[in-house]
């Protein structure tokens, strides 16, 4: 998760830093700039899978948890 | 009634328990800050190729070199409507014209004829009334300089230079 949090600030240095660039008139930089983001994005997609990844093969190791409720009560 | 309250069995969720946050939905929420993210730099993107085609500068009268007193200004919008722009006779009787939009954040830049140099007065960014140059301030860039000829006592305005080199 602590990757996951650093790639979103480099995005968020990447998109102030196209924005400033777009706005003083250099519009070369904004193609690199949107690869570069979605690669970011795309190996958030992948941290996140494997954070589900993870979750789940802990809880395959945990007992299962009790269903018990109001609904089985009796 | 104490906690075994009919009620209290049948909400099987406690409140504590319902606004406790998993570490995978905080990441999906990271997650799909970072797909804005990438939005946003998609749109510059398009809005960068929408606007690549460099627009051909009309030719317009700005005014007439004899009306202008040394140390007066002249504001203008070129090459749109919306594009203010201002232009300086200056005490040696030099003129020229820069946008009026401050590279830091857009306020107006105005002429102090005092210290013969255009100054921003939101955050004292100054600008050589020469070149357009940086002298002081957060701008990061010189103004964009509005290219001027002298026909006859007509100033005319011919098109905007880059001038976007810091």
């Amino acid at each position: 998760m602590a990757c996951v949090i650093l790639l979103l600030v480099m995005q968020m240095w990447l998109l102030t830093a196209t924005l400033e660039s777009f706005l003083a008139g250099h519009r070369g930089v904004a193609g690199a700039a949107f690869a570069v983001s979605t690669c970011l994005f795309l190996l958030c997609g992948v941290l996140y899978g494997l954070v589900v990844r993870l979750d789940r093969s802990r809880g395959a190791e945990e007992p299962p948890r009790s269903t018990s409720g109001p609904w089985t009560i009796g | 009634m104490t906690d075994k309250s009919v009620w209290r069995e049948e909400f099987s969720v406690d409140a504590p328990e319902d606004a406790y946050v998993l570490r995978r939905q905080f990441t999906k929420f990271l997650v799909l800050t970072s797909f804005g993210m990438a939005v946003g730099n998609g749109w510059i993107w398009v809005r960068s190729l929408l606007s690549k085609e460099q627009p051909a500068y009309p030719e317009v009268v700005i005014g007439r070199a004899s009306e202008l007193a040394p140390g007066s200004v002249k504001m203008f919008s070129y090459p749109g409507a919306e594009d203010p722009c201002i232009l300086v006779r200056r005490a040696n009787g030099a003129i020229a014209a820069f946008s009026q939009k401050c590279t830091h954040l857009s306020c107006a830049v105005y002429y102090a004829a005092a210290h013969d140099r255009l100054e921003c007065p939101c955050h004292e960014g100054y600008f050589s009334p020469d070149d357009g140059r940086v002298l002081q301030g957060p701008p990061p860039r010189p103004l964009p300089k509005i290219r001027l000829a002298l026909r006859g006592d007509d100033i005319v305005a011919v098109g905007v230079g880059e001038n976007t080199e810091p």
